[in-house]
């Protein structure tokens, strides 16, 4: 369960250039990452491809935090 | 212009315009997928004159306005070529009618293949090439889609609606090293336009200053700029290839 937080920590870190710190479950990539909607879409692109799987359009549009992206990995 | 390890899709490409655009692509370097609705056959010939010049190409069957068609079409690209730097959305077709006229399924037809065509495709291809951090996107409008024409509402309607799309487009994919532009052609010899009755072909080539109708090439000339880094510049504009027709 830790490695799915890990997992997508490191991709926001690495898209979003932020600090692993400021990272929570309750962080809103809008608000609180500074992500535009087409860096919360490449997000989602690049979680599909990390954990091999495709999110559809409508579960995509729901994910607006981190706790939304790893709750949704969790629950697969 | 180089196309040395580049890889194009080309949308209705087995005639007229969209051959042409393939034919010149690939000349330029490119492998090209030769998309086609119906004309398998004609396709495979476009591929034979493409292999012909020692280049790489395949047809790939797609109907443009039909989402899981599309999909299809860009897995099979994506396995054979790996990549997408170019997509050329050419694919069309013509319902003529007077407004009065107009049968429902004649709007829905030329609207759902010219213009939800140009979307669907365009969203195929986005992924991949924001992966890449770059692309070209080159959509064929119609001049008609600026100046209107009688008889072509559909068409001028999905025309018109492909300059908007292609604006909106290259605004939300700019940051992300993607061009998108698209080209007005006037009138192009094709067998789209032999169509046309003989009094429309005369009213129309009096609104042309050149004095003449355009070839497929030349149309082709200037999608070869468009998916060229001569034009890295550029992005979101409607080029009237059209003999000065409207300015």
């Amino acid at each position: 369960m830790a490695e799915v937080l890990e997992r997508v920590t490191k991709i926001i870190v690495d898209r979003l250039g932020v600090e692993e710190s400021e990272v929570k479950m309750e962080a809103s990539f809008k608000d609180d990452l500074g992500a535009d909607s087409l860096d919360v879409v490449e997000l989602v692109m690049e979680l599909e491809d990390e954990f091999d799987m495709e999110i559809s359009d409508d579960d995509a549009e729901k994910i607006a935090t981190v706790g939304d992206a790893v709750n949704y990995i969790k629950a697969l | 212009m180089n196309f040395a390890g580049k890889t194009a899709i080309v949308t209705g490409a087995s005639r007229g315009i969209g051959k042409e655009i393939a034919l010149k692509l690939a000349s330029l370097g490119a492998s090209v997928a030769v998309n086609y609705a119906g004309s398998e056959a004609r396709a495979n010939e476009v591929v034979d004159e493409i292999k012909a010049i020692g280049m790489d190409a395949f047809a790939v069957q797609c109907d443009v306005s039909n989402s899981d068609s599309v999909t299809a079409m860009i897995k099979e690209v994506m396995e054979k070529f790996g990549k997408i730097d170019i997509l050329v959305n050419n694919a069309g077709i013509t319902k003529d009618n007077l407004l009065m006229r107009m049968k429902e399924d004649e709007w829905d037809d030329v609207i759902n293949t010219n213009l939800k065509g140009v979307f669907l495709c365009t969203k195929g291809v986005t992924r991949q090439m924001m992966k890449q951090r770059s692309g070209r996107i080159i959509n064929i409008s119609s001049i008609v889609g600026v100046s209107g024409n009688p008889g072509q509402a559909n068409y001028v309607a999905a025309k018109s609606g492909v300059i908007g799309l292609t604006k909106t487009t290259a605004k939300e994919l700019a940051s992300r090293g993607i061009t998108v532009n698209a080209i007005a052609p006037g009138f192009i010899t094709t067998d789209m336009t032999d169509q046309l009755n003989d009094d429309l072909r005369e009213q129309m080539l009096k609104q042309i200053p050149l004095a003449k109708f355009g070839e497929p090439e030349d149309i082709a000339n200037v999608v070869a700029f468009l998916a060229s880094d001569e034009s890295k510049y550029m992005t979101g504009q409607t080029l009237h290839v059209d003999g000065g027709m409207v300015m």
